[in-house]
């Protein structure tokens, strides 16, 4: 019974969560709640991951109607990884943001701030699972709308314009998608994805196919912050609260790829559309000036939390690139990218938020001789900087390893050569993070301070030994990455 | 513990590093467990050489890293050579560092000795990998490991030239040499070391020449110019951190790795038919030559030795590049010798420094009778550079200009004799001011020799530096095998 509603069920749990948060009225009552319903929810997506990898692709229908005309949730390979990256990643969040919220978030609010993450976690995690268009826009707009709250949250009172600005980019973004959307009902007369797909196939190209990618590829991209869509990522991720930034950067751009993965390959991989237009010209274009314009900018940050928002706008970069490349080892690259950024960036988000926690949000020159005082909290800094920059061992590597294969399979070597100079790019600017932690005195802020909580530094250390572990032994994520590499593949034409 | 074969070799220094972590508190503690740590890892890799020299090769396979890409370790020879040099110079070093780190206060000692700890294990990595892709790993993992010994004193000068240690070792590993092994993995399918290489016939032309390239100045750790530089900025680092990159690990395991890369990836038959690898010979007898003349002009001593490496390293490369059975065990013996030779001159000019705070070569005048033990030391390791017999230096240098004449390569003869001469010209000057000289101004406080432990540790190299000169038969068994020679 239970195992056959899995699907249904990882939205509902958080869904229902959401709003006994609000009815309970009590920060700590709150906690609890996210606490068991995000766990439940982290094994819902392993055990659906597992059931797929096993069987195959899942189909789940809303009472008992049929695909198209009723609501199908469909899991295949790339949406069962997301599911797990952001129910997992949500998970381990939650036990470390009690102490976080703590001095960040006024009391009063804290139950607001868990309605709003479960409300987020269920928008995220509803993208990915549901296999109709328009259920994919409504899930957006959720994610989205308890997203903002989430940012606006922050105590920097520049917060508020931050989540503002993005309100009004993310707006226009959702309103591109549903325009897309909207198109392809017209063109189709459906809104089940397999079957729309299936039926662009069919038709031959018009007009409005066009349009309807164009909308839709610029409407995700604004989502996931593709340069130069991006200017509304490094102000939410610099005055959003610690935790919001570190659950918000290791999911919801995740998301907005994994749409992108879906329209471009799943959908119109079937249609005539690209025989005209390359999309992937474009999107490769716009990933390299990102890989190169972002990492160049953060290396000028002074703000510490800025420069990884900028690190982390290069880093889609990869992701995207590993998609444009459209061959096996490139896609792979990219999906397990998705995967090992989120961890990697999520865990140095949550160490920063360990330092905001002791100094408020830190300056670079506050960083000075962190080592000294928090070494726990530096060396983490320290391996999670790494896998920025991809040194083996770490997951970093991984994506670079399977994005520069396909760009040398592809016969690139100009390409291969461009993500690996970047590489050096990260170098800098993690090195000037590292050199000022540990050979620089304590600064004055630092002086008599503590390490963090443990409540806080486990939750963070899983995720940087995850980082280690899956760069060491990635034949669970990098496998997962190319099956479901193959799976989209396979669904072009 | 037998399961873990090879492996045990990485986990003996790890867990050392471990235990010194947690028992910085108590030095004395800190340091038995170093000098213990240092003794079991002889040991282990010791009871491996029988074995491979019976031509066994012990080998074992981790896990997966990347579907179809293991983490696996296979020991042989010319791995197994390094792994002794390394864990016998180890201990040696720690006798030393001992010495020096104590009577210099230095600070941070327990980073210092964890993370050379890490060092070792990374270089133990590097000598027992099985394939590329293990190598490389280890090889990054020694580049960090080693940074914060490099920075140790960690003032703002010293920062800035760890940032170009690092800059230089971490560019050109991950702009060359990791697509160098992606590209063979694409066109080879595999990266595991396989005798007779795995590009024949795979790969043709110039693009041989090319991916060679690729992995001649990706591995910045052999010090080929132009991609020499990290090496004269390391020599901000303490003394025995400077023995640990130029005798015990870190330059080693760039020459080694460019071996084993042009052995087991190229295949030496198959490179010697391709005429666009010649370049190589021609770069590092150009970087032995210009090393040489740069260091005839320096009068800092470590700067001085630093550049003799770079020289000494090419050495290494060039002999593997002449392509010749006898030249790869010319090169793989050069290794040792140069290890021997050269640990012994940094121990000793960290002697003089750490007596005398003198670093300039023109101090030196009538330090010999002040300091006896330490300049004979000095002396023997600098005609073992000159390769002068009876010292181990000799025994390489015969090896290599041996498999010169099998190759009839004149350019590689040529500059032999050459560097010969250069290097005596920067060297003896020194010996011979050092013990003929008189002194220029008396120091204002007497000085005899340096601390005991340091004493010992100079004198054991020196010791075994005229040692290999007449035991090293071991040794050569070992390296006729690597070219698949029979005793």
């Amino acid at each position: 019974m239970i195992e056959s509603n899995l699907p249904a069920l990882q939205i509902v749990l958080p869904l229902i969560a959401a709003p006994l948060c609000v009815l309970l009225r009590r920060g700590a009552l709150a906690w609890v709640i996210a606490w068991s319903a995000t766990w439940a929810t982290a094994a819902i997506s392993i055990a659906i991951l597992l059931k797929v990898l096993d069987s195959g692709t899942i189909s789940y229908t809303f009472g008992g109607w049929a695909p198209p005309w009723g609501i199908e949730y469909r899991v295949d390979p790339v949406n069962a990884f997301v599911l797990v990256l952001v129910s997992v990643i949500g998970a381990i969040i939650v036990p470390y943001a009690r102490r976080s919220i703590g001095v960040e978030i006024r009391r009063e609010q804290h139950y607001l701030f868990w309605a709003a993450y479960l409300l987020c976690l269920t928008g995220l995690l509803g993208v990915a699972i549901t296999g109709d268009a328009f259920n994919v826009f409504v899930f957006l707009e959720i994610s989205s709308l308890a997203t903002y709250i989430l940012i606006a949250c922050g105590q920097d009172r520049r917060a508020l314009v931050a989540s503002y600005q993005y309100l009004v980019m993310g707006t226009i973004g959702a309103t591109f998608i549903v325009i897309g959307i909207g198109l392809l009902y017209l063109m189709t007369g459906t809104l089940n994805l397999a079957d729309m797909a299936q039926r662009l196939g069919d038709m031959p190209l018009h007009r409005p196919q066009l349009a309807a990618l164009a909308f839709l590829t610029v409407g995700i991209s604004l989502k996931l912050a593709l340069f130069p869509l991006h200017l509304w990522l490094p102000n939410a991720y610099a005055y959003a609260p610690s935790v919001s930034t570190a659950f918000l950067s290791a999911t919801a751009t995740k998301v907005a790829v994994y749409l992108l993965l879906r329209f471009s390959y799943s959908v119109f991989g079937q249609s005539h559309v690209f025989e005209n237009v390359s999309v992937e010209a474009v999107i490769l274009a716009l990933s390299v000036a990102a890989i190169f314009v972002a990492s160049l900018v953060a290396i000028f940050q002074d703000d510490v939390k800025r420069m990884f928002a900028y690190s982390s706008v290069a880093q889609i970069g990869y992701i995207t690139l590993g998609i444009s490349l459209a061959n096996q080892s490139g896609l792979t690259g990219g999906i397990v990218h998705m995967f090992n950024h989120a961890v990697a960036k999520g865990a140095i988000f949550m160490l920063l938020g360990c330092v905001a926690l002791r100094i408020g949000q830190p300056l670079i020159t506050q960083m000075a001789g962190l080592a000294k005082r928090m070494p726990i909290t530096a060396a983490g800094l320290v391996i999670g900087g790494l896998s920025l920059i991809g040194v083996p061992g770490t997951v970093g590597f991984i994506s670079k390893w399977y994005l520069v294969m396909g760009a040398i399979e592809r016969g690139w070597w100009w390409l291969a050569a461009l993500v690996l100079i970047s590489s050096m790019l990260a170098a800098v600017y993690v090195w000037r993070l590292i050199e000022i932690c540990y050979f620089r005195e304590p600064s004055a802020e630092l002086e008599g301070v503590r390490e963090a909580p443990l409540s806080m530094l486990i939750p963070s250390w899983v995720l940087i030994v995850a980082c280690v572990y899956f760069g060491l032994d990635a034949s669970a994520t990098a496998g997962t990455a190319a099956i479901a590499a193959q799976s989209l593949l396979e669904s072009t034409r | 513990m037998i399961e873990a074969g090879p492996a045990t070799a990485l986990a003996i220094p790890a867990l050392g590093a471990l235990l010194i972590a947690f028992s910085g508190r108590w030095p004395n503690l800190r340091e038995t467990i170093t000098l213990i740590t240092a003794l079991a890892l002889l040991f282990f890799v010791v009871r491996l050489a029988p074995q491979v020299l019976s031509g066994e090769r012990p080998s074992v396979t981790l896990f997966s890293m990347l579907p179809g890409l293991s983490i696996a370790f296979e020991v042989e020879p010319l791995g197994m050579l390094f792994s002794l040099i390394a864990s016998s110079l180890w201990i040696v070093n720690s006798i030393y560092s001992i010495g020096y780190m104590r009577s210099n206060n230095e600070k941070h000692q327990t980073r210092f000795y964890v993370c050379f700890a890490i060092a070792i294990a990374c270089a133990m990595g590097i000598a027992f990998a099985g394939n590329l892709l293990t190598l490389f790993l280890f090889y990054e993992a020694l580049t960090i490991s080693t940074y914060p010994l490099v920075a140790h004193k960690g003032d703002p000068a010293t920062v800035r030239s760890a940032r170009v240690y690092l800059g230089i070792l971490l560019t050109t590993s991950i702009v060359l040499l990791l697509p160098a092994i992606i590209w063979t993995y694409v066109i080879a399918g595999t990266l595991d070391f396989t005798e007779g290489g795995v590009i024949a016939g795979l790969l043709e032309g110039p693009m041989v020449g090319v991916l060679l390239a690729l992995f001649v100045f990706g591995i910045g750790k052999a010090a080929v110019m132009p991609v020499h530089r990290w090496l004269p900025a390391a020599m901000v680092a303490p003394t025995p951190v400077s023995a640990l990159l130029h005798a015990v690990a870190v330059v080693k395991a760039g020459v080694f790795t460019i071996t084993k890369v042009i052995v087991y990836i190229f295949g030496i038959d198959f490179l010697f038919a391709q005429p666009s690898s010649g370049w190589l010979v021609y770069a590092a007898a150009f970087t032995i030559i210009t090393a040489s003349v740069v260091a005839l002009r320096q009068t800092n001593l470590k700067r001085l030795l630093a550049y003799s490496t770079v020289a000494q390293l090419s050495y290494i490369v060039m002999a593997t590049a002449i392509l010749k059975p006898l030249s790869e065990i010319g090169a793989a013996i050069h290794m040792v010798s140069h290890a021997f030779g050269k640990i012994t001159l940094f121990f000793a000019a960290g002697a003089i420094y750490t007596a005398s705070k003198k670093t300039d070569i023109t101090q030196l005048h009538g330090i010999g009778w002040r300091m006896p033990w330490t300049m004979v030391a000095f002396t023997i390791g600098a005609l073992s550079m000159i390769g002068v017999p009876p010292t181990a230096g000799f025994v390489s240098k015969w090896y290599i200009l041996a498999g010169s004449f099998q190759a009839d390569n004149y350019v590689a003869l040529f500059t032999i004799i050459a560097s010969t001469v250069l290097n005596a010209a920067y060297f003896l000057p020194i010996v011979f001011w050092a013990w003929f000289a008189k002194e220029d101004v008396p120091p204002a406080k007497p000085h005899g020799e340096a601390p005991a432990t340091m004493v010992v540790a100079l004198t054991i190299t020196a010791a075994l530096t005229i040692g290999f000169f007449f035991f090293n038969q071991t040794a050569l068994e070992l390296e006729s095998q690597l070219v698949g020679r029979e005793k």
